[in-house]
C-alpha cells in the first residue's frame, strides 16, 4: 500500500483527470479523499494504492504531467500520521447498550446518535484502529455503516504545500 | 504569481525561422479593445501567428465564424471534421508549427476524435477549438451537446473548457504554449455558444499562469557524464533514434553526434528523415519491418543511446527478450516514457538538441570512442550486404507495388515530402524511398490511423506550399477520406497521390495468409475485381486529374505525368498486384531474434560471431 499527497490546482475536473489516469493505466484505487488545503487555490488529493514501486513510478510520472498537478509526495507510514473517519450504525437494545458504549469508550470513539434499537457511533483512527473497532461491534449486528478516505500528512514541522510550484499558484 | 509569456514560450517552436516569426507576433502587444468572445478568440489566434485553420462551422461555432472572414487566418473548410484534423496534423509534422482544427459540438467534436487521439499518439503539436453548447445547457443532453472534454481527457495533452469569455486570450496562449513545449501533443479548447457571444475586453499580451507545467529541458550534467561513459566502455553501441529528435530540431546535432562516434544508428518510423538513409553508418529502420542489420544491431548491441524514442512495441517485439544484452541510456523530454517499457541504466530528462549537444561534449573530452567498432561494423556490413531490402518481382504479370513506391522516390527526390496512410503501402514507401531531411516523412504511426495520407498531405501542401507532396495512399485508407480531395481543388492545394490499389486491405490480407491459412475474410474491396470505386473517375468528379496506371513499363511515364500537373490535385491508380507482402517481418508478440528476411527464410543470429 502507498499513500500519495497530490497537491492540485483547485479548478472543475480535476478528481476526473487525477483518478481517470488511475483507471486507464490499471491502477485501482484503495482509497481516495480530496478536500481544499490552507490555500484555497490549491486543493489536496490523499490517494491510497495498491501497488508495486516500479508500476507505481509510472504512475507517478503520469501523474506529475497532468498541468493542474502541482506536487506528488509519497508519504511514508511511519513518518506520516494517516487518519480515517468511520460512522456505524449498530445494533444495542437496552442489554447491549452498555456493552457497546464500553467498546467505544476503549477506541475513543463516541456516540452521535442513539434510537431505542441502534447505536451511531462515529471514529477516527488509521485503517487498522478502525479494522479493530468494525471486528468489535460485528458481534452486535452492523446495520450500516460508511468510511472517508484515508487523509494523511507528515510528522514533523516541514510541510509539502510550501516550495515555489505551490507559491506560483 | 503569474509568470509573463517570454518569446520563448511562446514560440511556435522547431524551426528557428517559424520560432522567430512566432514571437514576433506573439510579443506584439495590442490595445485592450472591447470585442465579443468570437472576437477575442480570433484576435488571439491572430496574435499567436495562427496562418492558417481547418474546420467546418455548426451551430454552437458559428459565432467565430464571423470575425474569422474578416480574419487574416486563412481558414479552409473542409469536408469531414476528420480531415480538418489530420490535417492540422499534417501541416504541423511539415512546419513544427502549432496546426489548428476547428469544429462544432456535439458531432462535429466527436469527428475530430481519431486526428486527436492520432496527434497525441505521435505527439504532434496541435490546438483544436470546439464549440459547446451554451452554459445553461451544458449537461441537459441539448442538441448538439457532447462532452467533448470528458471524451478527449485520455487524449489530449491537456483541454479546457472555457467558462467565460474573458479567459480566452490566456486559455488560447495556453493551449498553445502546452501544444508546442515540452513533449508537443493536441490540446483541444472547448468554448460555449453564449462565451463566443458575450461582450468582452481583448488584452494581449497575457499571463500564461501554468504552474504544474516545467518541462525539463537540460540533462543532469552527471546522467550526461555516465552515459558518455558507458559510450566509451561499449563495444557494440546503437544510436537507437526515435521521433523525438526531429520534434527537437536536433539532427544536425544527431549526425554529428553520430560522426564523432562512428556508432551506427538506427531512426524509428517515427524518425525517418532524422538522418540521412545515405549515410554509410545508418543501418535503416528498427522494429515489425525493420531491415535485418537494424534489428540485428538492438538485438546483439551491449548498450543502446535511447534518443527521444520509446521502445513501442512494433519496435521492441518480445519485450523480455529485446536487446538482452544491452545497458540503456535513454534521453526523452517525457520523464514517464524512461524506464516505461524497459529499463533505463542512465536516465535523462530533457529536450534531444540539449541532450545530444551535451553527449557530443561529453564524449569528445572523455577517452576512446571513435573508431573503436571495427568488429561490430563488420558483422554489420556483412548483415547490410547479405540481408538488403529488397522485394520479388510478381511472377503473375501483376505490378510490384514496391516498384511503384520505389519509383516515385527515385523521381520525385528527397525535396519531396511523403505522406502516407497506413498498411502495407506505409511500410513499403518507409523501406524504399530514401529519406534524407528531417519533415519530409509524415504517417500515424502510434495510431496507426488508416485515412491519415490524403488529409495530412492537404494540410502538409498548405504549409510548405512550394514543396511537393506525394501522398502515397492505400485502396482503403483512401475511401475513408478521399472527399477532402474536393478542398484540395477548391482550395487550390495540388497534392498528388498515388493509390497503391491492390483491391485490398492488404496488410489484413497479409496477415490471413501468414497466420490464417489463407482465408481471406472481409478483405477484399472490390477496388479490382469490379473497379468499385472507379478512382480516375472519382478523382475527377472532386475536381482533381485522375490518372491509371497498370504496367511496370508505364509507371515513370505517368509519374512523371503526374508531376507536370502543378494546378490540380492528381490521384493515380496504380493497380497492383495483391500477393506482394511486406518483408523483412516479426511476427507480433514474438522476439526480435525470429525476425523472418523473406516467406520461410530466417537469418540465423546465433551462428554470427559476436
Amino acid at each position: 500500500m502507498h499513500t500519495l499527497s497530490v497537491l492540485v490546482e483547485n479548478k472543475p475536473g480535476v478528481l476526473a483527470r487525477v483518478s481517470g489516469l488511475f483507471s486507464r493505466r490499471s491502477f485501482n484505487i484503495d482509497s481516495l479523499a480530496v478536500g481544499e488545503t490552507e490555500n484555497p487555490d490549491v486543493s489536496r488529493i490523499t490517494i491510497v494504492v495498491n501497488a508495486d514501486s516500479s508500476p507505481l513510478e509510472q504512475v507517478t510520472k503520469q501523474l506529475n504531467k497532468l498541468v493542474n498537478v502541482l506536487k506528488i509526495v509519497e508519504l511514508d507510514p511511519v513518518q506520516s500520521v494517516q487518519r480515517e473517519l468511520l460512522l456505524v450504525k449498530v445494533r444495542a437494545d437496552r442489554v447491549q447498550r452498555s456493552q457497546v458504549m464500553e467498546t467505544v469508550e476503549l477506541f475513543r470513539a463516541k456516540v452521535i446518535d442513539v434510537a431505542p434499537d441502534t447505536l451511531t457511533i462515529e471514529a477516527t483512527g488509521n485503517p487498522d484502529k478502525l479494522d479493530a473497532l468494525l471486528r468489535d461491534l460485528e458481534p452486535y449486528g452492523i446495520k450500516e455503516m460508511v468510511q472517508s478516505g484515508l487523509v494523511a500528512i507528515g510528522r514533523g514541522s516541514r510541510s509539502i504545500t510550501t516550495g515555489p510550484a505551490l507559491r506560483a499558484a | 504569481m503569474t509568470r509573463p509569456p517570454t518569446p520563448e514560450t511562446l514560440a511556435q517552436r522547431v524551426s528557428p525561422a517559424a520560432a522567430q516569426a512566432g514571437a514576433a507576433q506573439a510579443g506584439a502587444a495590442a490595445q485592450p479593445t472591447s470585442t465579443t468572445g468570437a472576437g477575442s478568440l480570433v484576435r488571439s489566434l491572430e496574435a499567436l501567428g495562427v496562418e492558417v485553420a481547418f474546420g467546418i462551422p455548426g451551430g454552437a461555432i458559428l459565432p467565430a465564424y464571423d470575425p474569422l472572414y474578416d480574419s487574416k487566418v486563412r481558414h479552409i473548410l473542409v469536408r469531414h471534421e476528420q480531415g480538418a484534423g489530420h490535417a492540422a496534423t499534417g501541416y504541423a509534422q511539415a512546419t513544427g508549427k502549432v496546426g489548428v482544427c476547428i469544429a462544432t459540438s456535439g458531432p462535429g467534436a466527436t469527428n475530430l476524435v481519431t486526428p486527436i487521439a492520432d496527434a497525441y499518439m505521435d505527439s504532434v503539436p496541435m490546438v483544436a477549438i470546439t464549440g459547446q453548447v451554451a452554459r445553461p445547457s451544458i449537461g441537459t443532453d441539448a442538441f448538439q451537446e457532447a462532452d467533448i472534454q470528458g471524451i478527449t481527457l485520455p487524449i489530449t495533452k491537456h483541454n479546457f473548457l472555457v467558462q467565460h469569455a474573458e479567459e480566452i486570450p490566456q486559455v488560447l496562449a495556453q493551449a498553445f504554449h502546452l501544444a508546442s513545449t515540452g513533449r508537443p501533443g493536441p490540446v483541444l479548447v472547448d468554448i460555449p455558444k453564449d462565451v463566443l457571444q458575450a461582450q468582452t475586453i481583448f488584452t494581449w499580451p497575457t499571463d500564461l499562469d501554468l504552474p504544474g507545467y516545467r518541462p525539463t529541458l537540460h540533462p543532469h550534467g552527471k546522467q550526461i557524464r555516465e552515459a558518455a561513459r558507458l559510450i566509451a566502455q561499449s563495444k557494440r553501441p546503437v544510436l537507437y533514434v526515435g521521433g523525438g529528435v526531429l520534434k527537437a530540431g536536433a539532427t544536425d546535432g544527431l549526425r554529428r553526434l553520430a560522426e564523432q562516434t562512428g556508432i551506427p544508428v538506427v531512426t524509428t518510423l517515427m524518425a525517418l528523415g532524422a538522418f540521412p538513409d545515405s549515410h554509410p553508418q545508418h543501418l535503416g529502420m528498427p522494429g515489425m519491418h525493420g531491415t535485418v542489420p537494424a534489428v540485428y544491431a538492438l538485438q546483439k548491441a551491449d548498450l543502446l543511446v535511447t534518443l527521444g524514442a520509446r521502445f513501442d512495441d512494433r519496435v521492441t517485439g518480445r519485450l523480455d527478450s529485446f536487446a538482452p544484452d544491452a545497458k540503456v541510456v535513454h534521453a526523452d523530454i517525457d520523464p514517464a516514457e524512461i524506464g516505461k517499457n524497459r529499463h533505463a541504466d542512465v536516465p535523462i530528462v530533457g529536450d534531444a538538441r540539449h541532450v545530444i549537444d551535451e553527449l557530443i561534449a561529453a564524449v569528445s573530452g572523455g577517452s576512446g570512442g571513435t573508431g573503436a567498432y571495427a568488429a561490430w561494423w563488420g558483422q554489420l556490413d556483412d548483415l547490410r550486404e547479405r540481408y538488403p531490402l529488397g522485394y520479388d518481382e510478381p511472377t503473375d504479370g501483376t505490378l510490384a507495388p514496391q516498384y511503384v513506391i520505389e519509383r516515385i522516390g527515385k523521381l520525385a527526390g528527397p525535396e519531396a515530402i511523403y505522406v502516407a496512410g497506413v498498411g502495407q503501402h506505409q511500410m513499403w514507401a518507409s523501406q524504399f524511398i530514401s529519406y534524407e531531411k528531417p519533415g519530409t516523412w509524415l504517417n500515424s504511426g502510434g495510431a496507426g490511423t488508416m485515412g491519415y495520407a490524403v488529409p495530412a498531405a492537404m494540410g502538409a501542401k498548405v504549409g510548405k506550399p512550394d514543396t511537393t507532396v506525394w501522398a502515397i495512399d492505400g485502396d482503403g485508407c483512401f475511401q475513408m477520406t478521399n472527399q477532402e480531395l474536393a478542398t484540395c481543388a477548391l482550395e487550390g492545394i495540388p497534392v498528388k497521390i498515388a493509390v497503391i490499389n491492390n483491391g485490398n486491405l492488404g496488410m489484413v490480407r497479409q496477415w490471413q495468409t501468414l497466420f490464417y491459412e489463407g482465408r481471406y475474410s472481409n478483405t477484399e474491396l472490390g477496388t479490382h475485381k469490379h473497379r468499385i470505386p472507379d478512382f480516375v473517375k472519382l478523382a475527377e468528379a472532386l475536381g482533381c486529374v485522375g490518372l491509371r496506371c497498370e504496367t511496370a513499363a508505364d509507371v515513370d511515364k505517368t509519374i512523371q505525368a503526374a508531376m507536370e500537373i502543378n494546378d490540380a490535385p492528381v490521384v493515380i491508380d496504380f493497380t497492383v498486384g495483391k500477393d506482394a507482402m511486406v518483408w523483412p517481418m516479426v511476427a507480433a508478440g514474438t522476439s526480435n531474434d525470429e525476425i523472418m528476411f523473406a516467406r520461410d527464410v530466417r537469418p540465423n543470429f546465433d551462428e554470427d560471431e559476436l
